[in-house]
């Protein structure tokens, strides 16, 4: 009843791929590629991105970036209350005191928290799900840092950030990022991180798309996780780092000298709303793949909800590069239970063929990711797509081509994560291919802030995924994890800083939040939609007819 | 190109029996409460399906990050199974209940501080020679981990091959939850790895050499440079920036030296 484990349907597909394989396996070895695009190709291809349609997108009404026109579900957070009545909340019974608050629990929050800890700080880390329940855990790839001289450089590195980017990512953030690059790993190095190695310490590395030289280091296939489980367990070492689980921020507080001095949290599980204050804020509270733009699916955490961009947005941070959102080129199609997961790029670096219905390539596996997925839609729309019985198309990427290039066991031992959950669905993926298609995967902008991981309210440092401006308009694989090891590290070392030289105290207000309302009602947006949501909403509509205590959008009652 | 009209018929045929099938029922036991969820659906999938607005007990729904840890029974079969509920898939008539946190005992150390002595872990965790090699560690562990071998190399002093054994841990507690002996196995292959990653394994010398030079300012002209051009200028250098073929070996060096 099934074919390599797959259902009967897709026998014919699949014997097209394997027909074609022994050919495209000769190109690969006499290192023949299909050509790359044109900067002007790669132009045209992106009308096909789902960044690109207007009708995905609207103008904002309110707030300091007034007038941007960004995905409908990120305006419908903006253009929503507070969950709570600021004059409802005593801001003079705090509840928790603490030199820097860290708002997530994710892997920039985590590094910003070691290095304000080391900066002489008391650390408060309030997240909303468990420490360490971040996208960060889920990365597979990889970490990209210039690090073997004798053929690579910062130099290097800076050009692909911003060709990736489409030339457009902020010159002072890429500047101090490919910089302290190497310095970051390490830093992972000495906390113990399992980096794949040869055996005289060499790191191995390969190439991700965009690069022009293999720079992208990584832990088998399970990069994120092994970075996000060390720091985790270096910070449960620190005395002076307290963490909250299951306590989001619900809204930044301010105080009377306009510094940010910290913020509401709402304990989720007593539904106790809670003031914490702080001589300085940390915002890194990551992405945002759970609001399912445009209907995709994501391979992202069931936290990734943009928590940070409501809360710093109306705190009157602008945002930066929020127009753009990443849609990573190979999401499982199917199977089914594993819709939305990502199948990490490294396939694609080591040699994977991309295929459509013919079993033929049709793009360079190694393309920016934008232009990859853009390329892919294509070819689905022009009706090369592999149809599947869940009424999805998708395209082959052939991963048993790797145990025949790099010899047999290549897809068992490097990509161990990924081999077992398809064998758990009684797929081999050393012998058939996966199908795939674009899934949303990383929010390419946000919060605007500079080198120093400053914003324009003084007191919030903002890390990681929550901004904008490293990546431009489109991030390249491997500079995410490497983008909340730099950032976090400056962001907490410059609010210990901030903390322990430039904080005033004085008296804590919500005003921001009151005159944000008023906007709110000025603009004539008359909604009952609040935010942040903080959990994304997946009970069925039967159900949710029936559940009449919930009275607005979103799940907490 | 012709497949696609062939493609189009089997597949639609193929999404209406899905659908039907789809439809299909079957009952699950949540806590010993009977729902009726589609079949095919994940145990996660399958609770929201009834209901549940999960806070604890999700996590990255992509089997990484242990936060849903599941253990059940089915009628008249003694034996209990575990799974993640965002990977399992449920099957009729199954008792779910989920473990989304056990305490545990964790060790604190000053790691900076940490050699590669395999007496330093036993005083850390002392505790790990109460292990009576029931193997119960292994049979909970739904990343198929050979935790009680893991626990058995450390026990010998073997902190490389506990560290490589429990690489895919994600420390979702289950075994700790099954333990004879009482012991936070996933807390200790934790602190096996990061010595084996900072104490065992050499350090990458090139690593060290960069940071070197970075901080000399090698770089620091480049940088200005790239950073004062103009778009137009920066898509030439782009463009023509030498790319490493995806082949090349360790030794492959750039024919432009001047920007390393």
């Amino acid at each position: 009843m099934s074919y390599l484990g797959y259902p009967d349907f897709f026998e014919p597909y699949i014997k097209k791929v394997e027909q074609t394989r022994p050919a495209r396996v000769e190109k690969r070895k006499k290192e023949e590629e299909f050509p790359f695009m044109s900067l002007q190709e790669r132009q045209d291809m992106l009308k096909y991105h789902p960044d690109y349609k207007e009708e995905g997108r609207r103008e904002i009404k309110v707030g300091p970036s007034k007038g941007y026109r960004i995905a409908h579900e990120f305006v419908d957070l903006l253009e929503a209350k507070s969950r709570v009545d600021p004059d409802k909340v005593d801001l003079s019974n705090v509840d928790y005191e603490t030199d820097v608050l860290v708002i997530g629990g994710g892997g920039a929050a985590t590094i910003a928290a070691l290095i304000a800890e080391e900066n002489g700080a008391q650390v408060l880390i309030a997240t909303k799900l468990r420490h360490g329940d971040a996208n960060t855990m889920m990365a597979e790839g990889g970490i990209q840092a210039a690090v073997k001289r004798e053929k690579d450089s910062p130099y290097y590195h800076y050009l692909d950030v911003m060709g990736g980017g489409h030339f457009k990512n902020d010159p002072d953030i890429v500047a101090a990022f490919v910089k302290q690059a190497p310095d970051a790993l390490q830093w992972l190095e000495s906390l113990g991180v399992m980096f794949s190695k040869f055996p005289d310490g060499r790191l191995e590395a390969m190439h991700g798309g965009g690069t022009c030289r293999k720079r992208m280091h990584y832990c088998a296939d399970l990069s994120g996780m092994e970075i996000m489980r060390t720091v985790r367990d270096e910070a449960r070492n620190r005395k002076n780092i307290k963490v909250l689980e299951f306590s989001p921020a619900v809204e930044l507080i301010l105080n009377e000298h306009g510094q940010c001095a910290g913020a509401v949290l709402y304990n989720m599980e007593t539904e106790e709303y809670l003031v914490a204050r702080a001589k300085a804020v940390i915002l890194a509270t990551g992405g945002a793949g759970r609001l399912h733009i445009q209907g995709f699916i994501t391979t992202n955490h069931y936290g990734a909800t943009a928590d940070g961009i409501v809360l710093g947005y109306r705190a009157g941070v602008p945002l930066s590069f929020l127009h753009t959102v990443q849609y990573h080129p190979t999401g499982v199609v199917f199977p089914e239970q594993i819709e939305g997961w990502l199948i990490t790029e490294r396939f694609r670096s080591e040699g994977s063929d991309v295929l459509n219905v013919n079993g033929e390539k049709f793009v360079n596996e190694r393309e920016p990711r934008d232009v990859e997925s853009a390329r892919f839609i294509k070819e689905c729309l022009d009706g090369n797509g592999v149809p599947t019985p869940t009424g999805k198309v998708g395209v082959w990427l052939d991963s048993p081509m790797l145990d025949i290039l790099h010899g047999e066991g290549r897809v068992r031992t490097a990509f161990v994560g990924k081999w077992k959950v398809y064998d758990r669905l009684g797929i081999d993926i050393s012998k058939a291919p996966m199908l795939v298609y674009p899934t949303l995967h990383y929010q390419n902008g946000g919060l605007k802030d500079n080198a120093e991981c400053e914003t324009v309210l003084p007191g919030l440092y903002v890390a990681g995924e929550v901004t904008g401006g490293l990546h431009g308009e489109n991030r390249l694989m491997g500079n995410s994890l490497m983008d909340i090891v730099v950032f976090g590290r400056i962001a907490g070392r410059n609010a210990a800083i901030f903390a322990r030289e430039k904080a005033k105290g004085g008296e804590l207000t919500l005003k921001h939040v009151k005159s944000y309302h008023k906007e709110l009602k000025e603009a004539g947006i008359v909604t009952d939609r609040v935010a942040p949501m903080l959990l994304p909403d997946y009970t069925t509509p039967e159900v949710k007819e029936k559940q009449l205590t919930v009275s607005y959008l979103g799940t907490m009652r | 190109m012709s497949t696609k009209k062939k493609s189009k018929n089997p597949a639609k045929t193929a999404v209406k029996e899905k659908r039907q099938i789809a439809a299909k029922l079957t009952p699950i036991y949540i806590m010993g409460k009977r729902y009726e969820v589609p079949e095919g659906l994940t145990i996660m999938k399958a609770m929201e399906y009834a209901g549940y607005i999960l806070i604890r007990g999700c996590g990255c729904r992509g089997g990484t990050c242990g936060a849903c840890g599941t253990v059940y029974r089915k009628p008249g079969d003694y034996k209990l199974q575990v799974a993640l509920a965002c990977q399992k898939t449920v099957e009729p008539d199954m008792y779910i209940a989920q473990i989304p946190f056990f305490p545990a005992n964790r060790a604190l150390y000053d790691f900076a501080g940490l050699t590669a002595a395999p007496e330093e872990v036993f005083k850390l965790y002392p505790e790990m020679f109460r292990c009576v090699a029931c193997n119960s560690c292994t049979k909970a562990c739904p990343q198929g981990i050979e935790v009680m071998d893991a626990i058995s190399a450390l026990k010998q002093g073997n902190i490389a091959g506990a560290a490589q054994l429990s690489f895919d841990c994600i420390q979702c507690g289950l075994c700790t939850s099954r333990c004879f002996g009482e012991l936070a196995q996933y807390h200790m292959f934790q602190l096996a790895r990061r010595i084996y990653g900072a104490r065992i394994v050499p350090r990458a010398e090139h690593l060290a050499e960069m940071v070197k030079a970075v901080n000399e300012g090698k770089y620091d002209r480049f940088l200005d440079e790239l950073k004062r051009a103009k778009e137009d200028e920066l898509k030439k250098l782009y463009q023509e920036r030498e790319v490493e073929p995806m082949t090349a070996g360790e030794d492959w060096k750039p024919k432009d030296t001047r920007y390393l």
